[in-house]
């Protein structure tokens, strides 16, 4: 399955935030949508995942989630958005309880996915006892088990510390090496952006106009932290984005 | 000041406090010398017996009153009416407080309702509930469980505002039906406040108990009150007054269990 926008924009009420947005995300790739504050990159994600009404332009899906597929669009969020009131394996039970899963069955998927999060020891685990990287794995946790068919993933390491941040990218580096998932990733982040995407969107300040789309070819699992031409595609999009960002700083909010 | 050699001193403490913790007995021991001092003081003769009853006077009342049987004559009708007074209130507030958390509409019609007879002393209405609901025991369930419903509304729609909202569109983003967000995310979200709200709901409902059976009531602690209070028979007075303390202690403390049970993911 695919996403593809179609000229897409967006207002809140006078204030334009997104200006005609046309972009495919390719099956299996991961796509990071950068750009400075305020351009709109949020935003962009919860249209695409219907979270959100565009007011111009198309979001389409193209193709079929494969039949297995529970929730096709699931998104990651950068709080966690973690249920208090429920353990992890609770948390994870939460989105199979709709689609009729429970007892044997839910315990199987939930299994599974603390398995390949590293999560298996904290299956009993209240969120408040969890680190902030715990916390983000569960909710990784989480989205895995509907077997997405795009994760929608908003600046997922950017409440962590930049260690916790370089251990999750790992693991994440991981998950996709494994199943090769279609991806989402936005985030103000370059050297994120640099080590998971496969396509670099760079938004300009708002609004939010694509200025430039960049592949990089290296395979996820060779990229490593400190990895000179990674530093050197992460310096050029820092040109590229620099003035506007400078820009979109010193401007007023709220118009 | 040689400054080669700088005199060292230590830097002084100024943080700690601000930082209540539990300390266990000091509660009863207020009311063991508040007690106290009213004993000595009526035995010595500086508190006259006219302003305060005698503390071991006010046991005896009570042991005549357990002995004699008429304690549970008084204290089961008034048990019965606070509870049905208040399950009725406050399972109307909290559906009421729920409804107007999730919908425009009920929230624009009925939050000014709520705030127009939230002020209303709930005993000056006795007159018309029992013209309402009969002189026996409806006008008493009326009484409290109005008394109780618009403090539980007012907590729960506060409460289901405060639900994070970023949960509510985690739940929708995974497909939740919205009775599936209503049931686990909003409500588990809401009750800390709902619990909160119900201090307060019952601790009103035990008030109106005795405004309650101010009409039609032959038997009933605040009856029972209202009669010692009609006879200036202090001793009397203060043994129903401490039979609505003690029960007051107990809801709270049967609250802050549920709480425990409920809230145990908090701490």
């Amino acid at each position: 399955m695919e996403i593809r926008l179609e000229g897409v924009s967006h207002h809140y009420a006078d204030m334009e935030v997104l200006r005609d947005i046309t972009l495919d995300i390719p099956q299996g790739k991961i796509v990071c949508i950068v750009g400075p504050s305020g351009c709109g990159k949020s935003t962009l994600l919860r249209l695409i995942g219907g979270l959100e009404q565009a007011t111009g332009g198309r979001i389409l899906q193209v193709g079929d989630a494969p039949a297995d597929c529970l929730n096709p669009l699931t998104y990651i969020f950068q709080d966690f958005a973690l249920l208090p009131w429920r353990t992890v394996a609770g948390n994870v039970s939460l989105v199979l309880e709709d689609h009729g899963i429970s007892g044997q069955q839910a315990n199987k998927i939930i299994d599974d996915v603390l398995n390949r999060t590293n999560l298996q020891s904290f299956r009993h685990a209240w969120p408040r006892q969890l680190s902030g990287g715990m916390k983000q794995r569960v909710s990784i946790a989480r989205a895995l088990a509907v077997n997405p068919a795009v994760m929608l993933m908003d600046e997922p390491l950017s409440a962590l510390d930049s260690q916790t941040r370089e251990l999750l990218m790992d693991d994440l580096i991981g998950l996709w090496t494994a199943t090769q998932f279609t991806a989402v990733y936005v985030t103000h982040n370059l050297a994120e952006a640099v080590r998971l995407g496969h396509h670099i969107v760079l938004l300009s300040r708002r609004p939010g106009r694509i200025s430039d789309i960049i592949s990089l070819d290296m395979p996820l699992n060779e990229r490593h932290f400190g990895d000179p031409v990674l530093e050197a595609q992460q310096a050029r999009l820092w040109t590229m984005m620099r003035d506007e960002a400078r820009a979109a700083d010193a401007e007023l909010l709220h118009g | 000041m040689d400054k080669s050699n700088p005199v060292a001193s230590a830097v002084k403490f100024r943080g700690g406090g601000f930082a209540p913790t539990p300390l266990r007995g000091v509660g009863a021991l207020v009311f063991f010398a508040l007690i106290a001092f009213a004993e000595f003081g009526t035995r010595s003769g500086f508190i006259s017996a006219l302003t305060l009853p005698r503390p071991s006077d006010v046991l005896l009342t009570f042991k005549e009153l357990y002995t004699s049987g008429l304690l549970w004559k008084h204290l089961l009708p008034s048990l019965t009416r606070l509870a049905v007074g208040a399950a009725l209130g406050v399972s109307a507030g909290i559906c009421v407080g729920v409804a107007i958390g999730l919908f425009s509409l009920v929230r624009a019609g009925l939050v000014p309702v709520v705030a127009a007879i939230f002020p209303i002393p709930k005993i000056a209405l006795l007159p018309l509930f029992v013209i309402w609901f009969g002189i026996d025991e409806g006008s008493k369930y009326a009484l409290i469980a109005f008394g109780t419903f618009t403090p539980t509304v007012v907590a729960t729609y506060g409460a289901v505002d405060n639900v994070d909202r970023t949960l509510i569109r985690m739940g929708q983003s995974f497909g939740l039906s919205w009775f599936s967000i209503v049931r686990k995310i909003v409500l588990p979200g809401a009750m800390p406040g709902i619990l909160s709200g119900l201090r307060i709901s019952l601790a009103i409902a035990i008030i109106l108990l005795v405004a309650a059976e101010m009409l039609g009531a032959e038997y009933g602690i605040g009856a029972y009150i209202l009669e010692a209070g009609a006879l200036y028979d202090l001793e009397r007075l203060f043994a129903g007054v401490v039979i609505l303390s003690v029960i007051g202690v107990i809801v709270s403390a049967t609250l802050g269990l549920l709480e425990r049970r409920l809230l145990d993911w908090r701490t």
